[in-house]
């Protein structure tokens, strides 16, 4: 969903080194196993708070890609579909659709009894609204490029709204569960919901207090299960430590740690640590239009010389797991599925012989510093395991603004980054290495074969058969080495003895606050 | 005529004051825009290289940032003038706003911080100076050195961390509450964050005091004093510290001064909205009219407080008064 991690910068690299030498000191009372949501019913009531490091960045949620502000508004608005726990779509505000037989037309059928925050009812005008506005660029929506295959959008009556598209896309439903696709009203403007969200979610706003705290409370109109929560605090507590802290002397019942050392030290008394395998990927991006890198065989001695495993190891103390490109778990790739299964450094050299290379290359890399807490460890494992296979890593570690820069441009040769993931391959990848995808630039790869292999996955619906598709695809990234995929990491979410009910998700997405409760 | 008003020493002050804010506003406005990146970048992060270049022209206009930048300047300035400090589109509040609840924050751990300073460092440099390389001047040496030396965020941590995780004990974890609306939780939260930034800034103090007591009593009019049989007590206080005080407060409106620019890592550490994190994550979100107004509101109290420091040195010495 989003790309870029870009919250939890200020001071994570201190917390990270703080984390370790408390580690040291704080004496480990008693570890209790995760077994706090047993048994009892939840009962409804309670003001839950959640710790986090920023405030959101905005509260418009087409314009979302903030981890905090996701989370809030996930749980303030409502989309056609949805992702239950395993990230299967399930009906949202649509309760069902048919899809022609050509796959040209989408008809969704909306629910019925929806009202909006501010008490107005949900129909098909606030769909082809929303719809309407997002594919619209001046509205500068991140999720514009989803709707691409969408060629009109019709409301043929109040309960119903057609969509016909220029060629089949069976990405489109998953598309539509994400947040940056939420439906507003068509009596909304933009302006009044960068201050007034007005949803149809779970929870509506309450107060929000810039830079210290927002609250929501339960939607007592809500369409489904009503929340068991009052309300929902996000307090702001800049320092990832001092989240620790707050949840130790009980301010605080919930909060989501990426740092593992960081997650140790909560590991307490009373709160129990829940780890979660996230869709988001460690790679090692090539960029296949420049230099050396251009050349396929370099870029296979790169991918053979590196041991993932070692990289996991050394910079995120082994908490993860080596990945290929695909980390949603229905089409995963299998991570030995390449043609270095393990780390082979003859093989390496090899190649670099066959690219006529065997007195070694060297790479520039960015690197961004205090983007996230491995990156740098990352780099400088990667340099130490490639100049093994004579493979110079120049590093050139940047500070996170800076770094976003190049990236954005793609003006470097390669960069260590941490990409997020989608539940749908399709719109996790054909943006970056298909031809016309609107990230082809930052990728530096695309081939004809994979520009065919993705549309045939957008034009199949059978699951099977998708799969089928997106091996290959997996395959063929792999063959070709325009990145090297490293490993994916966990989340760490930590809830107070009392709180039951809460799914983390692999999208590190908060919308089961809506069946989380407190005793 | 105008000479003559430019060089009466208020003007002279005033005019001063008035060329580095100015200075300050140039280059704050020009460091911002040499930083790479802009509130497109910061917001979406590199998920703005999958945006149109339409939809970039859409989210330049909004943000203001497509205008040429001495137009940017100058509007900003204009502005000012009229009071207004610009909109922070993250918070969607006005700067003014923003400003006016992170200020008084700010300023209250400031006057804390100091009065704890005070309260830590003048007795220990009167202590050091009593008996100069002695025990208890080594000790109180060894205080100031520590002092010096810990980084705050180390104290900072380690103190929230040990009380919260032993005792429970962790005001700072529930939301700031201001003066005027929770007084004795507000001052609770306020306590560790002014003791630590306290104990950082009574090491100059305590410095500054031994060598000014060290060298006023080595002057004439002590030992004339002490042969005049005034009582030790009331020497040192009255006429061995009180003719020491200038440099003390000198080193005290300095370190007030810095520490309205906002304890950054302190706030950040116990949760406080003051005017540091105002300001970093103004820099984070590349706010561009949050940070120079920020930052020209605490060059401004940097002056503010200077002219004070000065207008002190009238009262606790004669000998300025008379100059």
């Amino acid at each position: 969903m989003h790309t870029g991690p870009h919250a939890r910068r200020a001071g994570a690299a201190i917390a990270a080194a703080l984390a370790l030498a408390l580690l040291a000191g704080c004496s480990s009372s008693s570890s209790t196993s995760p077994t706090a949501s047993a048994s009892v019913a939840p009962k409804p009531g309670g003001a839950l708070v959640i710790g986090v490091t920023s405030d959101p960045d905005t509260l418009d949620p087409w314009k979302a890609t903030q981890f905090q502000a996701v989370n809030v508004l996930q749980n303030l608005y409502g989309t056609l579909t949805e992702f239950d726990k395993d990230l299967a779509v399930v009906p949202g505000l649509a309760t069902s659709w048919d899809v022609s037989s050509d796959g040209l037309t989408v008809t969704f059928h909306l629910r019925q009894g929806v009202t909006f925050a501010d008490g107005s009812a949900f129909d098909s005008a606030d769909v082809v609204y929303s719809l309407t506005k997002i594919k619209d660029e001046a509205t500068a929506a991140v999720a514009r490029a989803s709707l691409a295959s969408v060629a009109s959008i019709a409301a043929p009556d109040a309960s119903t709204v057609v969509l016909t598209l220029k060629a089949p896309d069976a990405a489109l439903l998953a598309n539509l569960a994400v947040i940056n696709m939420a439906m507003v009203s068509s009596t909304d403007s933009e302006a009044t919901l960068a201050t007034t969200p007005d949803g149809t979610g779970p929870f509506v706003m309450d107060k929000r207090t810039p830079n210290e705290s927002i609250t929501l409370k339960r939607n007592e109109k809500y369409w489904g299960d009503k929340a068991y929560l009052d309300t929902v605090e996000f307090r702001v507590i800049p320092d990832e430590t001092s989240i620790v802290s707050a949840m130790q002397s009980g301010n605080v019942q919930l909060a989501v740690f990426d740092d593992p050392l960081v997650a140790k030290t909560v590991e307490t008394g009373t709160t129990t640590v829940t780890k979660t395998p996230q869709l988001s990927y460690h790679v090692l991006q090539l960029n296949a239009t420049k230099g050396d890198l251009t050349d396929v065989n370099v870029r296979l001695a790169i991918a053979c010389a590196i041991d993932r495993q070692q990289v996991l190891d050394t910079a995120a103390l082994g908490e993860g797991e080596v990945t290929g490109p695909i980390t949603s778990p229905a089409y995963r790739s299998d991570p030995s599925s390449r043609p270095c299964p393990t780390r082979d450094l003859a093989k390496a050299a090899n190649y670099l012989a066959k690219a006529g290379k065997s007195g070694g290359v060297t790479i520039k890399t960015i690197v961004s510093q205090g983007e996230y807490s491995t990156s740098v460890n990352e780099a400088q494992n990667l340099k130490s395991q490639l100049a093994d296979a004579k493979i110079t890593l120049d590093l050139e570690v940047l500070e996170s603004g800076a770094y976003v820069d190049r990236w954005v441009a793609g003006d470097f040769d390669a960069a260590v980054a941490l990409n997020g993931g989608r539940p749908d391959p399709d719109g996790m990848y054909s943006r970056y290495f298909t031809s016309t995808g609107n990230l082809n630039k930052v990728a530096g790869y695309s081939s004809p074969e994979l520009d065919t292999l993705f549309a045939q996955g957008r034009a199949t619906s059978d699951p099977a058969e998708r799969k089928a598709i997106y091996t290959k695809i997996s395959n063929q990234l792999e063959d070709n080495a325009p990145w090297v995929w490293l490993f994916t990491s966990y989340t760490y979410t930590a809830t107070a003895a009392g709180v039951s009910g809460f799914v983390p998700m692999a999208n590190g997405s908060l919308q089961y606050l809506r069946t989380t409760s407190m005793s | 005529m105008l000479r003559d008003l430019i060089r009466r020493p208020l003007v002279h002050r005033l005019v001063a004051a008035l060329g580095t804010l100015l200075g300050v506003a140039v280059f704050v406005f020009v460091m911002l825009r040499a930083i790479p990146g802009d509130q497109i970048t910061a917001g979406l992060g590199t998920e703005a290289a999958a945006l149109t270049p339409a939809q970039r022209a859409a989210l330049e206009s909004y943000y203001g940032i497509d205008r040429p930048l001495p137009v940017q300047f100058f509007s900003w300035l204009g502005n000012l003038v009229t009071g207004n400090l610009g909109f922070s589109s993250r918070a969607q509040t006005s700067v003014l706003d923003l400003t006016a609840q992170s200020l008084p924050v700010t300023l209250e751990l400031a006057v804390l911080s100091i009065v704890l300073a005070l309260v830590i460092g003048i007795p220990l440099g009167m202590l050091s100076a009593s008996r100069p390389n002695s025990p208890r001047d080594l000790v109180g040496q060894a205080i100031g050195l520590a002092g010096l030396s810990i980084p705050a965020f180390l104290l900072a941590t380690t103190l929230l961390s040990v009380l919260a995780a032993s005792f429970g004990w962790n005001p700072n974890g529930q939301g700031y509450a201001r003066l005027t609306d929770g007084p004795l939780l507000n001052l609770q939260q306020m306590l560790l964050p002014s003791l630590v930034l306290g104990f950082g800034i009574a090491a100059p103090i305590m410095r500054t005091t031994r060598t000014a007591v060290l060298d006023v009593r080595s002057q004439d009019f002590v030992r004339t004093a002490r042969a005049k049989g005034v009582p030790p007590r009331r020497l040192q206080v009255r006429h061995v510290l009180g003719n020491a005080l200038v440099p003390i407060l000198t080193m005290t409106g300095l370190q007030f001064g810095y520490l309205l620019g906002g304890a950054v890592v302190v706030e950040q550490i116990f949760s406080l909205p003051g005017i540091g994190r105002q300001v970093l994550l103004g820099i984070q979100q590349k706010e561009y009219a949050v940070v120079q107004s920020t930052v020209l509101i605490i060059a401004l109290a940097f002056v503010v407080v200077n002219l004070l420091t000065d207008l002190l040195y009238r009262v606790i010495d004669p000998r300025v008064r008379a100059a």
